[in-house]
């Protein structure tokens, strides 16, 4: 958990809390240190938990006195809360929590070690919206998008829809930012007063193929989508990305961004999107921006012994969908981990929905606690394959394959639990 | 979808049907027809894959038609679609073969129900019956003794299969209909068996991509179409290493069927 001010530099938040909860934070503080000494990792989850054991109401006390924006998403929601932070600290202090730990215990750790008044920018889980929206009485809210995440519980995808929409309507943030090509956000997203709709040109309509308000069907064209059946259709844009170009209050931002990718573009959309809803310079923002280079890892280019090798993560269909577009150009060998524990969902049945084809001609070598899995679906791909045993022998494959280029990092492509082994072997976040 | 002619020439693809991928397909469905298509190209054999989208006309004349899992309200639709089309019924009575996963077994069979637990009635194409019954989903790896299926020719024999089953719902296999073996780990019918064959109508709960693990169950499939003497043996490497690994998986009960996914909300 990184907070953008550190706990040490931070006089003057407790006391401007009730005793409970200035009781709440110390208790968290200490079991989070206690978390830390034994190696239990950072702590500030358990500590967030002991901190709302002892008051339920603290998310609520801590974000009283602050602008609160929260930012949630199936895919891209940590890029983009660290964009919309990274946008936003060129004009103010900011407090975070882009490190992942995106449920109410995670946030609380978050905002309990910074000052009283920082802004707090949050990632939250999807489903934790709700709960979060009404404790923290949100100015802004970015929604992102909406895709079957880890398989044995996506007949949710739909009822988290509803939820959004629910907890839209019963605490309405003062702007809404929201992706105009996703129908189910897009429906979820209307029943608030105030939206900025953010035109993404998203490829992956895969999920949202029956209407959210009807169950009719949902017609895609390349102007943009309505349903066949009740008048639910793609709303005009407010702001859009075309050709890469991010169109945005009367003007176009072109420069590059560290970030690679058409999906970072789109992320750096709804950043902007955000930053200026919340009164943020667009200019001063999109400099801001360009600080980003990495994103608790991804992209990331890490020494490996002698070899170089760049991380990048992609959870669900609609995440390799944007992964490919990397994946897809150049020659060199590759490296695909794809594990199966809890946080990646026990079935890997999704990878039959990923167009691994793309790929071409590279040779891949297949890791991870479900390689096998991965090695029958390039074989079915007709894509040129071998199956190792973890990420040494992996390289050494690659560093042996003819096509292997000495001078460009390999690629290392990732879903969650072997992205964050592979995080760990090459040394960490910080 | 343009119409097509009622009979195939003699020399032609094989030609299957995807049907309603975009209501019945949640679960990497697409894998079925892809190895389907594979096995068969390899072996030198054309095929033809065609999509049909709901709304779209259902051809009667194809070869083998795939009908996916899904959600109970898509569920519901692609039933109501493929009764009034009438196409998937003509075509298995020209003798097509067709793969039924999960909540597809569920509405070809005789009555299944609704997202309310209403019985509905199904497309009557496998003699089954699935009724809602108190309990958690079944959720985990699915893993059956030597499976067989019993046709005019003889016994076909399908190895252990292997795969995810997701589902509610027990389905009780009729007098007309076959199953395809008995569980060794995991739900399946409800009952201590798996899967419900009626004629060339072949449903099962592996769901998703069931037969890139069954590659038996593939073959068996395509050689009703093509015949059994052109289903030449391909290098199957990569699958058996899968197959050892996730047989062993199964018995090892790394992934035995938990609660529902709201256990998995409360981790931390
Ligand atoms: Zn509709």
């Amino acid at each position: 958990m990184t907070a953008a001010t550190t706990p040490a530099s931070k006089p003057g938040q407790t006391t401007t809390l009730r005793p409970r909860a200035r009781l709440a934070v110390a208790a968290g503080r200490l079991v989070a240190w206690g978390s830390r000494v034994v190696r239990f990792g950072t702590g500030s989850v358990i500590g967030g938990r002991v901190s709302l054991l002892i008051d339920k109401n603290l998310l609520s006390e801590l974000t009283a006195s602050r602008n609160v924006v929260i930012v949630s998403a199936t895919n891209g929601k940590t890029t983009t809360t660290k964009l919309l932070s990274s946008a936003l600290a060129t004009s103010r202090p900011i407090v975070s929590n882009w490190l992942g730990a995106n449920m109410t215990p995670g946030i609380v750790a978050a905002l309990a070690a910074a000052n009283a008044t920082d802004t707090a920018v949050l990632e939250v889980d999807e489903r934790w919206v709700d709960s979060v929206l009404r404790a923290t009485q949100a100015n802004t809210v970015v929604l992102l998008n909406l895709s079957r995440d880890q398989l044995d519980r996506t007949q949710e995808v739909r009822k988290l829809a509803e939820q959004w929409r629910v907890a839209l309507a019963t605490t309405p943030p003062r702007t809404l930012v929201a992706n105009a090509d996703d129908p189910l956000v897009a429906w979820a997203a209307l029943v608030a007063p105030n939206i900025v709709w953010v035109g993404t040109g998203q490829e992956w309509t895969a999920d949202a193929a029956g209407c959210p308000a009807c169950s009719g069907r949902i017609d895609f064209t390349d102007a943009g989508w309505a349903c066949s059946r009740c008048d639910l259709q793609r709303p005009l844009v407010d702001v859009a990305i075309t050709d890469g170009v991010i169109a945005i209050d009367g003007k176009t931002i072109t420069g590059e961004l560290a970030l690679p990718g058409r999906v970072n573009r789109v992320n750096a959309a709804f950043a902007l999107a955000a930053a200026s809803a919340m009164g943020a310079d667009l200019d001063q923002a999109f400099d801001g921006l360009d600080d980003v280079r990495e994103v608790a890892g991804r992209y990331r280019v890490a020494q490996l012994g002698n070899t170089r090798i760049r991380l990048l993560l992609a959870k669900n269909p609609a995440g390799w969908h944007e992964a490919l577009e990397l994946l897809e150009g150049p020659s060199t060998p590759l490296v695909i981990a794809i594990n199966a524990r809890i946080a990646d969902g026990h079935d890997p049945s999704w990878l039959w929905d990923v167009a691994y084809e793309r790929i071409g001609q590279r040779f891949v070598v297949a890791i991870g606690e479900r390689r096998h899995d991965l090695a029958v679906r390039f074989r079915y791909g007709n894509i040129n394959h071998i199956v190792a045993d973890d990420l040494e022998s992996a390289i050494e494959l690659v560093r042996q394959s003819p096509s292997y280029d000495p001078t460009m990092p390999i690629d290392v492509a990732s879903n969650y639990t072997a992205f964050q082994d592979h995080l760990e072997h090459v040394g960490g976040v910080l | 979808m343009t119409s097509l002619p009622t009979t195939r020439p003699t020399v032609s693809a094989v030609r299957i049907v995807s049907l309603y991928p975009d209501l019945l397909g949640t679960y990497g469905d697409g894998g079925n027809a892809l190895v389907l298509s594979r096995r068969l190209e390899w072996r030198g054999i054309a095929v033809e894959h065609i999509t049909v989208d709901a709304g779209e006309p259902v051809p009667d004349s194809a070869d083998l038609y795939l009908v996916g899992g899904g959600e109970d309200g898509p569920q519901v639709q692609a039933t109501r679609e493929l009764e009034q089309s009438q196409g998937l019924h003509r075509a298995v009575d020209n003798g097509a073969v067709v793969l039924a996963i999960c909540a597809g077994m569920q509405i070809l069979g005789h009555r299944f129900p609704d997202a309310n637990g209403t019985s509905r009635t199904g497309l009557g194409l496998l003699d089954c019956e699935t009724l809602r019954v108190d309990r958690p989903r079944a959720v985990g790896e699915l893993l059956t003794t030597r499976a067989q299926l019993a046709t005019p020719e003889g016994i076909i024999e399908l190895g252990p299969l292997t795969g995810f089953e997701n589902h509610a719902g027990r389905t009780i296999p009729g007098s007309r209909s076959q199953t395809l073996a008995s569980i060794e780990v995991g739900e399946g019918n409800g009952d201590g068996t798996e899967g419900v064959v009626t004629g060339k109508v072949v449903g099962t709960y592996l769901h998703g991509p069931a037969l890139a693990r069954n590659p038996l169950l593939a073959d068996a499939l395509l050689g009703w179409i093509v015949g059994a003497s052109a289903i030449t043996p391909l290098d199957d490497a990569d699958i058996e290493s899968l197959r050892t690994e996730r047989i062993q998986a199964a018995r090892d009960h790394e992934l035995a069927p938990r609660r529902s996914w709201r256990d998995i909300l409360r981790r931390s």
